[in-house]
């Protein structure tokens, strides 16, 4: 990383219209049981009708702003990651930058699903010395890209957005954390593990993609902790992509730290791709501070994964 | 020297079976191995025959049966 990059604030926007398993089951076949026991998941959020992807992210990117003390005017650069949004060109980037009523500030589209929210953090760190405060945004409608016909991959996603604002400076409201390292990786011999054609559904070989992500993700976090001389043990907390309960769990058990370690909402919200390592940072920081070294991690279409390593602002 | 009691070994530590599939049984459309077990197993055969699985190999159709398993795993151990 070039300069210091502080993490001031995290967002998050869920629609209000809540779908359990219940409800999914009349649809796909799986019992409510057999959902929740196989992915952990609950329930999820889908978007209204009239909602957009750069509207999740405009809720997110305000929750954001506010918890920050930061008006928009003071954003230098936006990076908003979906791999659901409506068009190929122009993505949600330059529509949610007018929303929040900027008309030149930079504001450029991550079309990544699942570890875009990861991309984009990483690549702000690099990016604060040159813009100041670069706003991330991760918002996705999953809904409108799944089938029921594909059960094991319709009863897995969520819609919903996150945000982070990633500063040079830690004030003046105090910053979260200090990001201190991070590592992000690309292996396209994987790409057609995960994908989404235009107009078209998401068509995921799951078994491909748990084999890869289980190997792959557990080792990036490895090597940045070691790069970083930090043992797993000592992480305060880890802030993943929340994919998959038992994937949560089978990184847990391969890092040989205890599962609580790892922070989980995707009972409530399910897998809302790339919104969801954001929603999870931001529900994770309304009830508790940093005060240990902090690990974000996600894996994704691509395959994309990486992990960033947060401290305490004064370490 | 065959290498199914060390596949059958791995198999009865990862996954909940009450009988030893058939060599040609596909263990995924029967239920022993699934997306929580597939990595599992692979880490077992990594421990149990002292080989490294390449993330390359890592692909569900390498696993479906025992069979298949052993011809992979003849390709890493000589």
């Amino acid at each position: 990383m070039s300069s210091a990059a502080y993490l001031r604030a995290f967002g998050s926007y869920v629609p209000e219209h809540l779908v359990d398993n219940a409800a999914l089951a009349a649809r796909t076949g799986r019992t409510p049981e057999v959902i929740e026991k196989s992915t952990g998941i609950v329930a999820r959020r889908y978007a209204a009708p009239d909602q957009s992807v750069a509207d999740l992210g405009l809720a997110a990117a305000q929750d954001c702003l506010t918890r920050a003390g930061l008006d928009a005017s003071a954003v230098g650069l936006i990076l908003f990651a979906s791999g659901s949004s409506e068009r190929c060109f122009p993505g949600p980037a330059a529509t949610l930058a007018a929303k929040l009523g900027l008309a030149a500030t930079p504001a450029i589209d991550l079309p990544i699903a699942s570890a875009g929210s990861l991309i984009g953090m990483a690549l702000a760190a690099d990016l604060v010395a040159r813009y100041g405060n670069v706003l991330v945004v991760a918002a996705e409608i999953m809904s409108r890209r799944i089938t029921d016909t594909d059960p094991d991959t319709a009863i897995l996603f969520g819609d919903g957005a996150g945000a982070c604002l990633i500063s040079r400076d830690a004030g003046p409201v105090p910053a979260i954390a200090r990001i201190a390292g991070l590592a992000l990786y690309t292996d396209g011999n994987f790409a057609e593990s995960l994908t989404l054609p235009h107009g078209g559904t998401l068509a995921m070989r799951g078994l491909e993609v748990i084999m890869q992500a289980a190997r792959k993700v557990p080792r990036a976090i490895a090597d940045l902790l070691a790069k970083n001389n930090v043992a797993a043990e000592d992480v305060q907390v880890f802030l993943m992509h929340q994919a998959n309960r038992n994937l949560l769990a089978k990184i847990a058990k391969e890092l040989k730290v205890p599962e609580d370690r790892f922070f989980s909402n995707i009972a409530s919200f399910g897998n809302t791709s790339s919104a969801s390592l954001l929603i999870a940072a931001s529900q994770w920081s309304d009830s508790a501070s940093v005060t240990g070294p902090v690990v974000f991690a996600a894996f994704g279409a691509g395959l994309q994964w990486g992990a960033l390593l947060a401290v305490p602002v004064a370490s | 020297m065959s290498k199914q009691p060390g596949i059958l070994k791995v198999l009865h530590a990862v996954a909940d079976i009450q009988q030893d599939p058939a060599e040609d049984e596909s263990l995924f459309a029967d239920g022993t191995l699934d997306s929580f077990t597939l990595p599992d197993l692979v880490t077992g055969l990594e421990q149990e025959f002292s080989v490294k699985i390449p993330d390359s190999d890592l692909v569900p159709e390498r696993f479906d049966t025992r069979h298949k398993i052993e011809q992979y795993l003849d390709t890493l151990v000589k």
